[in-house]
C-alpha cells in the first residue's frame, strides 16, 4: 500500500495561541524517512522547475532515504543557502509541490517539510557540538568587492552566491539587526529568529561582512559605494517600502497600526517579551484589514499578545484570499474570526484620539476585475459598526523612496519600483536589484530567486570586464 | 559597531549634550537631519536631531532631554562608553537659501535642532532673528551658541525668571511688526508652540517650516508609525520630513499621537525607580 503523506506534528491551537514558540514541530527522523520514501525519483523532475532556486529535489530526498542527512544538506546548499528558512516560509503548494507527479492523484511529497528537516537536523547537531562546523573561509586576496544593500532574502541569497564564486561581499543593513523581513516581519512562531541568525552566521563564517545601521541612500549613496568605497558592483534588495493605508477617516487615531509597524514592534523590537522596552498597544478587540500572509501573521500575533477577539476583515470572499492555505488554516484553528465581504469606511475614536470602533459596509461580488478576481461591490445601506481598540492595516506597501531620491540615473517605473532586466540589471551600469523593490510585495523565495539571478549577472558581467 | 561617546556635559537639568563618534554620519549630515539611536541592547529606537558636527573628528553632537526610559539610559552613559546603535543621517536637509530675514524660533529642547539650521541660514547670507525660550531660566540652553550666529537674539521665559516674561510667540508677535521684516520662519519646539507660531505667521503671510519629532521605529520609510497629516494628506516624517510646511500640519493630531505611549513610559520609569522588573 502506498505511504500516505506524513503529517508534521505541531503545537495544539489552544496552547500555541498563548505563546510565541514555533507552531509546527518538524519531522522526526523516522517521519522524514517515511515521507522521503514516497518520492518516485522522476527522471524529469517537474518539482525542480517549480522551485525558484532550482533545488535538486529528488537527489536530496534520496539522501534522506539513505539516512545521509549531511549529504542531503550539501545538495540543497548547492543552490539554496537558506534551507531552514525556505523550508518554513516558502509557499510549496504553489511551487515545487504543485508539480509533484503524486499531486495528480493524491498528496504531493512534502518537499518543504523535508527541506526543513534536513536543515534543522544538521543545525541542531552543530548546536549540540555533535558535529564540527566547517572552518571559516575568507575571499581570496584581491577579490572584487561587491556591496549588497539590504539583508533580507534577496540580499542574503545574492551574497551567498557571490561568496561561493569567490567575491568579497559586504552587506549593508539599515536596521540594527540583519535579516530584513525575516527578522522584522515574519513572527517568531512561524520563523524562529535563532534560525535566521544561524543561517546568517553560516554566511559570516564564509567571509560575509555585515554593516548594520547603514541606511544606503543617506549614509552612502549608490554612487558613493561605486566610486568612493571601491565596490565593483552593487545589488539593491531593500524590500518593502512605506505601508499602504485604507485612505479612510480616522486612520491616524491611536491604536491604528500598519502591519509593518505592528509586526516590527513585536518581532524586531521584541515587544511581546515582558522586559521589552518598546511598547505596543495590546488591544482586547482587534481588527486586521487585508487577507495576505502578513494579515495572518498580524492576526495571530495579536492573539498571542493578549487579544480576546481578533477579526480578519476582507472585502472579497474566502476564495480570493491571497494568503497561503496553511496560514489561513492555522489562524482559524487558533480562533481568528474571518469576516468576508466587508469594507471599512471609517474609524471612530474618543476625545483623546484613541480608536474605539470601525464602520464597515457589506459587499457582494460583481464582475471580474483586472486581476481576474470578482470585483467587490458595495451594498447600499449595509453599514454597521464594530467596537475595536486596535486596527492593523495589512493591505500592502509602496516603494521605498530613499535610494531613488539619491540616485537620479536609476530608472524606476511609475510606482517607484526599480526597473531591471530578467537578470536584475538596472539602467545604471554595475547596479543590480531584486526582490520587493523591483516587483512590489512578493514572497521570500521569489526574492531569493531574484538575488540568485542577479548574482549570476554580476559574476558574468564582472568576468566579462576582467 | 557601537559608537563611542567622546564628550558629555549637562546644559541644564535633565538636558545633556554628547559628542559621539560617527565618522560617516558626520561627513554626510546636513542641517535639519536626524538619526535613530539605541543606547543599549534592549532599548527602543529613538529619533534625535543632529545638533552639530565636527567633520574632521568624525563626531556628531546630540542634545537630549531626559523624558523617558530610553533618554534616561542614554544620559546615564559617560564619555568613553558606547552607544549600541546609531543610524543616520535621516530625513531631508533643511532648504537652506537666501530668504532675506529669517526668524528662527525655538522652545525648550527645540533650540538644539534649531542651532544648526540658524547657523546655516546665517551662512547663506540671511539676517537671522532668533527667538528662544524656555519654561524657566535653568532650562534655557545654547544661549551663547545662538547669540554667536544670530543678528538679533530675543529671549523669553514662561515664568519671567530670565530676560522677559512670556512665550516665544509673544516675542514673535511683536517682532513681526519690526524691521527688517521677516521673510521666512523656522519653528522647532513643543507641539503647542509650533502650532502657535504657525498660526501667527499664517496670518502674517510668512512661509514657515516646522521640524517634527514624532513616534518612529525604523526611520527608513517602512513602518508608518511617524505618519502626520500635512495639507490633508498623510506624510511620513522619516522619509518625507522631518520638516513640513507649518501652516499645513495637523498639530492636534500630532500631539495626540505623541501621547500614545506616555502611559507605557510612565509605567516603565516608575518600575525602574522602585527597582522592579519592567513589564
Amino acid at each position: 500500500m502506498a505511504i500516505p503523506r506524513q503529517p508534521m506534528p505541531e503545537q495544539p491551537p489552544e496552547v500555541r495561541r498563548h505563546n510565541f514558540d514555533e507552531v509546527p514541530l518538524g519531522y522526526t527522523e523516522e517521519l522524514a524517512i517515511r515521507e522521503a520514501q514516497r518520492c518516485l525519483q522522476c527522471k524529469k523532475p517537474a518539482c525542480v522547475d517549480g522551485c525558484p532556486v532550482n533545488v535538486a529535489i529528488p537527489q536530496f530526498i534520496e539522501k534522506i532515504v539513505e539516512r545521509d542527512f549531511e549529504g542531503a544538506l550539501q545538495i540543497i546548499l548547492g543552490t539554496n543557502s537558506l534551507p531552514a528558512i525556505c523550508g518554513r516560509v516558502c509557499p510549496q503548494e504553489t511551487q515545487c509541490e504543485k508539480y509533484c507527479v503524486l499531486a495528480k492523484r493524491g498528496d504531493p511529497v512534502a518537499i518543504g517539510r523535508l527541506e526543513r528537516f534536513v536543515a534543522d537536523h544538521v543545525r541542531i547537531r552543530l548546536m549540540r557540538g555533535e558535529k564540527a562546523p566547517l572552518p571559516p573561509t575568507a575571499p581570496p586576496p584581491g577579490a572584487p568587492k561587491v556591496a549588497i544593500v539590504g539583508s533580507g532574502p534577496a540580499g542574503l541569497t545574492c551574497a551567498a552566491d557571490l561568496l561561493n564564486a569567490g567575491y568579497n561581499v559586504t552587506l549593508f543593513e539599515a536596521l540594527h539587526e540583519p535579516g530584513g523581513v525575516l527578522v522584522y516581519g515574519i513572527p517568531e512562531f512561524r520563523l524562529p529568529k535563532a534560525i535566521v541568525k544561524a543561517e546568517i552566521q553560516a554566511l559570516v563564517r564564509r567571509g560575509l561582512q555585515i554593516v548594520t545601521n547603514a541606511v544606503i541612500g543617506r549614509l552612502y549613496t549608490i554612487d558613493d559605494l561605486l566610486n568612493e568605497e571601491g565596490y565593483a558592483a552593487v545589488f539593491i534588495g531593500t524590500g518593502a517600502g512605506t505601508p499602504k493605508f485604507l485612505k479612510i477617516p480616522g486612520e491616524n487615531l491611536n491604536g491604528v497600526y500598519s502591519a509593518n509597524e505592528f509586526l516590527t514592534r513585536v518581532n524586531l523590537m521584541k515587544a511581546y517579551l515582558p522586559d521589552a522596552e518598546t511598547p505596543i498597544v495590546r488591544g482586547k478587540r482587534v481588527a486586521v484589514f487585508g487577507a495576505g500572509n502578513t494579515a495572518m501573521d498580524a492576526a495571530r500575533t495579536a492573539l498571542r499578545i493578549g487579544a480576546e477577539e481578533v477579526y480578519i476583515m476582507y472585502r472579497r470572499s474566502r476564495a480570493e484570499m491571497p494568503a497561503r492555505a496553511e496560514e489561513i488554516h492555522h489562524a482559524e484553528e487558533e480562533g481568528v474570526k474571518f469576516e468576508f465581504l466587508v469594507n471599512p469606511v471609517a474609524f471612530y475614536g474618543n476625545e483623546r484620539g484613541w480608536l474605539q470602533s470601525v464602520r464597515c459596509e457589506r459587499m457582494q461580488l460583481g464582475e471580474p476585475d483586472d486581476s481576474g478576481r470578482r470585483r467587490p461591490v458595495r451594498i447600499a445601506g449595509s453599514e454597521f459598526d464594530t467596537p475595536i481598540n486596535v486596527a492593523i492595516v495589512a493591505v500592502g506597501t509602496e516603494s521605498n523612496p530613499l535610494i531613488r531620491q539619491t540616485t537620479p540615473d536609476l530608472q524606476v517605473n511609475q510606482w517607484g519600483y526599480i526597473v531591471t532586466d530578467d537578470m536584475g540589471r538596472t539602467s545604471k551600469p554595475r547596479v543590480y536589484a531584486g526582490g520587493d523593490i523591483v516587483t512590489g510585495a512578493a514572497t521570500v523565495i521569489e526574492a531569493m530567486g531574484a538575488g540568485k539571478r542577479a548574482a549570476r549577472a554580476i559574476i558574468s558581467d564582472l568576468q566579462g570586464k576582467g | 559597531m557601537p559608537n563611542k561617546i567622546l564628550e558629555k556635559e549637562y546644559l541644564a537639568e535633565n538636558v545633556v549634550s554628547m559628542w559621539i563618534e560617527a565618522r560617516q554620519i558626520a561627513k554626510k549630515r546636513q542641517p535639519g537631519q536626524f538619526l535613530i539611536l539605541r543606547p543599549g541592547e534592549r532599548s527602543e529606537r529613538i529619533p534625535l536631531t543632529i545638533a552639530d558636527v565636527r567633520a574632521k573628528e568624525g563626531a556628531v553632537r546630540l542634545i537630549v532631554q531626559v523624558v523617558g526610559k530610553t533618554t534616561r539610559d542614554l544620559a546615564a552613559l559617560e564619555a568613553g562608553e558606547y552607544v549600541r546603535d546609531v543610524a543616520g543621517p535621516l530625513g531631508h536637509p533643511t532648504p537652506i537659501k537666501h530668504y532675506g530675514t529669517v526668524a528662527c524660533v525655538g522652545g525648550g529642547i527645540g533650540v538644539a535642532p534649531l542651532l544648526p539650521i540658524a547657523r546655516a541660514m546665517k551662512e547663506a547670507g540671511n539676517y537671522v532673528v532668533s527667538i528662544i525660550g524656555a519654561r524657566t531660566k535653568g532650562l534655557l540652553i545654547l544661549e551663547e551658541d545662538m547669540r554667536a550666529i544670530s543678528d538679533e537674539l530675543l529671549i523669553t521665559t514662561d515664568d519671567g525668571s530670565y530676560v522677559r516674561h512670556g512665550l516665544v510667540t509673544d516675542v514673535l508677535r511683536e517682532r513681526l511688526t519690526g524691521k527688517p521684516g521677516i521673510d521666512f520662519a523656522v519653528a522647532i519646539g513643543p507641539v503647542p508652540m509650533m502650532k502657535a507660531v504657525a498660526n501667527l505667521t499664517r496670518e502674517a503671510g510668512i512661509a514657515t517650516i516646522a521640524s517634527l519629532n514624532t513616534i518612529m521605529i525604523d526611520g527608513t520609510g517602512m513602518c508608518g508609525g511617524c505618519r502626520v497629516t500635512v495639507g490633508g494628506r498623510v506624510k511620513y516624517t522619516c522619509v518625507d520630513g522631518p520638516e513640513f510646511d507649518a501652516h499645513e500640519v495637523d498639530f492636534d493630531e500630532l500631539q495626540r499621537r505623541l501621547n500614545m505611549y506616555r502611559d507605557h513610559e510612565l509605567h516603565q520609569l516608575e518600575a525602574c525607580k522602585i527597582g522592579l522588573a519592567v513589564r
